[in-house]
């Protein structure tokens, strides 16, 4: 179908403000209606485009939703084992230490299978940005229990809500990394409104360039929505998000630099 | 040219200065018995230093064989150690370095198993090192040194053939010659490679197409396409890289088959035997996968018969019986659990087993 | 004093209808099409593009990154 426009006299090249990153390739993002990996994928692009850094990218995307990463953006990318890409992203860093070197995880990858290579890698403190996305629930293989699945929450494997008793308490892993002395920059922001758009933009800015200065590994979780799964409209599940992850997971930075 | 240097050495220890010396790129791995000289050797000789090889002790096996996979996937001279309960760990990382037509080198210095065994050497991980070992339907090229030397000379050998085929190399060693010292001539310091491969992430130009490192491929055409491939690619190995060494088959009318420590002991035990008028001789598979199957098939021509000797239960003895195809007889001797066994006990066998029989 | 004025452009073919542009929108500009796209997917459109003022709001939010914004002074 031929695209809609608003008022075609404004549609000049000079009254252009936004658009599509050329950091990302024209395939159709594989993620459901209204899901915040899309923005993020398209946030994450726009600041490798800014920075100039498209030939200078390396990306690590491992299983999960995002594990098609690859087919999106427009940069060089590895695939990874479940839980592995902050491992696998250490070597590509200290091997190739003047690239940008990025993760992009899922809760289930990057705070249950993957808890160990995550934690050893911020500890060691590796010049790598990675990119945590929490939507408290297995979105790939149909919406199973989390380790960031909140009490009560329902879920494919906790029908009846998730019993801290029986299954334990969600995991606040970005809290436990801003205590580890190899993170420089540990933050929790969301990708649901505009101007949470831009924090988290600005979040990733600031990874760039602590990358840059070799400062250790910058954290930034973002709360998303997983409309499938929590079996909600997008615009419903964006605000079940704000009345019911934000409390647990409250957005903001966790660890900055003691001098900027 | 520089003279090279002779130098008295574990196996473990030859391992790691041979990849110094072969100008690998990075070592990732995580200490376990009988192989932990390995890493122990490369941080002393902190080769980040001279050559900018990195050296880095991982959180865990599979943490190590997964930043081999990244390191790999940057086209970089990239391997990791262990031994059996630890390369157990590492097979789904393997798998995925397989699938993804990754280069590596992984030692696997074996201990004797199942579950942590013992940390005593043995040959109980032919199977999972020449049959695949993780999931899915793939080989590694599988190099089994008998001597310190060969632990120093296959490390540069597993290279070659790791990025000749784009394909993961094993050592299949056991803790007899991971702990052994031997002398052993170094060949001289090679520097690191600079070359940039087309096929490797290492940050996209405009000049070509992002590179994407994946074992994934959810269009079942297109995933048995892959596997096409890498089939067509093992009989490719199959074809240009089986090597072996033979004693005393000229004449022989019986064969052993034996690899590693028990190719040592097989040749002693072909002296006894002989010393007694038994026609012996000695094949020794050095690449496993490829295994000699071919050169094993013509010399049954001659056997009476063949004896397999490992330090397992049997394992490669299904690959000789597949060889000769029923042709000439067939059996196994071993020791398990850690045992070596004695060049006595191989001629026992044999005369027990096949001439016997 | 001059007014600003905005104008979209929406890829029909790669938007879902997840609505979020919509509610992002201060003005009201955009609404999701009756009708649906190649996928069924009822599309947004600048169903009153006059309102529009160019803030980018739609496109910063859209997961899909199929809008494209323009905006003027007249």
């Amino acid at each position: 179908m031929k695209d809609v426009t608003g008022i075609k006299e404004i549609i000049k090249p000079e009254n252009l403000v936004y658009k599509r990153s050329s950091v990302l390739t024209d395939n159709v993002f594989s993620y459901c209606p209204g899901c915040g990996h899309g923005t993020a994928h398209r946030i994450l692009a726009e600041v490798i485009e800014e920075a100039g850094l498209q030939s200078e990218t390396i990306g690590v995307a491992p299983v999960g939703c995002s594990v098609l990463l690859y087919e999106f953006m427009n940069v060089d990318v590895q695939q990874a084992a479940h839980g592995r890409a902050p491992a696998v992203a250490t070597a590509i860093k200290r091997l190739l230490p003047e690239k940008f070197v990025f993760t992009y995880q899922g809760d289930g990858d990057l705070a249950a299978i993957g808890t160990a290579e995550t934690i050893h890698a911020c500890n060691r403190g590796e010049n790598i940005m990675i990119i945590f996305i929490n939507n408290g629930i297995y979105g790939m293989t149909g919406g199973q229990m989390a380790p960031t699945t909140l009490e009560g929450m329902k879920s494919s494997t906790s029908p009846y809500g998730r019993d801290i008793k029986l299954m334990g308490n969600p995991l606040k892993m970005t809290e436990i990394v801003a205590t580890l002395p190899g993170t420089y920059f540990v933050t929790r922001q969301s990708v649901h409104t505009p101007a949470n758009v831009k924090k988290t933009k600005k979040a990733m800015k600031k990874a760039v360039e602590y990358q840059k200065l070799n400062k250790g590994t910058c954290f930034i979780e973002i709360v998303s929505n997983c409309p499938s799964g929590w079996k909600m409209s997008p615009v419903e599940s964006n605000k079940w998000m704000e009345e019911n992850m934000f409390p647990f997971y409250p957005l903001g930075d966790l660890k900055v630099p003691a001098v900027e | 040219m520089m003279e090279r240097e002779l130098r008295l050495m574990k196996g473990n220890e030859a391992v790691a200065e041979a990849a110094i010396r072969a100008g690998a790129d990075g070592y990732f791995g995580y200490p376990i018995t009988p192989q932990s000289e390995i890493l122990e050797y490369l941080m002393e000789a902190n080769p980040y230093k001279t050559t900018g090889m990195v050296v880095l002790q991982a959180e865990s096996e599979v943490a190590a064989i997964n930043m081999v996979y990244g390191g790999a996937a940057c086209g970089k001279k990239v391997m990791t150690s262990s031994s059996s309960p630890g390369i157990s760990l590492k097979q789904e990382g393997i798998s995925y370095i397989a699938g993804a037509e990754l280069p590596c080198l992984i030692v696997n210095v074996v201990r004797a198993g199942p579950g942590l065994g013992t940390i005593q050497p043995s040959q109980c991980d032919y199977f999972q090192a020449v049959k695949g070992g993780g999931h899915g339907d793939y080989h590694l090229i599988v190099l089994a040194p008998a001597s310190v030397q060969e632990m120093a000379d296959f490390v540069e050998l597993g290279f070659d053939l790791a990025f000749k085929y784009r394909n993961p190399v094993m050592i299949l060693s056991d803790g007899a010659i991971g702990q052994m010292m031997e002398k052993v001539y170094l060949k001289p310091k090679k520097n690191r490679s600079t070359v940039i491969y087309d096929w490797a992430t290492t940050g996209k130009p405009a000049s070509r197409e992002r590179n994407i490192i994946t074992s994934l491929d959810l269009d079942p055409y297109a995933q048995e396409i892959h596997n096409q491939n890498l089939q067509a690619k093992y009989r490719e190995v199959e074809k240009n890289e089986v090597r072996l060494e033979e004693f005393q088959t000229d004449d022989a009318d019986y064969l052993l088959v034996a690899y590693g420590t028990s190719a040592r002991v097989s040749q002693k035990a072909v002296q006894l035997a002989r010393a007694e008028g038994i026609k012996v001789g000695l094949l020794r598979p050095i690449t496993l996968y490829p295994f000699p199957s071919g050169r094993l098939k013509e010399l049954s021509r001659q056997l009476k018969g063949i004896l397999s000797v490992e330090m397992s239960a049997g394992q490669m003895v299904e690959d000789v019986l597949l060889s000769v195809s029923g042709k000439v007889p067939v059996s196994h001797f071993g020791r398990m659990g850690g045992v070596i066994p004695t060049p006595e006990e191989v001629v026992d066998s044999l005369k027990l087993k096949i001439i016997g029989g | 004093m001059a007014k600003i004025r905005g104008s979209i452009v929406i890829n029909v073919d790669k938007c879902k209808g997840c609505e979020v542009c919509v509610v992002s929108c201060p003005t009201g500009t955009i609404a999701l099409a009756k009708e649906v796209n190649g996928k069924g997917y009822n599309y947004a459109y600048p169903a009153n593009p006059e309102l529009c003022i160019g803030c980018a709001n739609c496109a910063m939010v859209c997961p899909d990154g199929v809008i494209t914004v323009y905006k003027t002074k007249i």
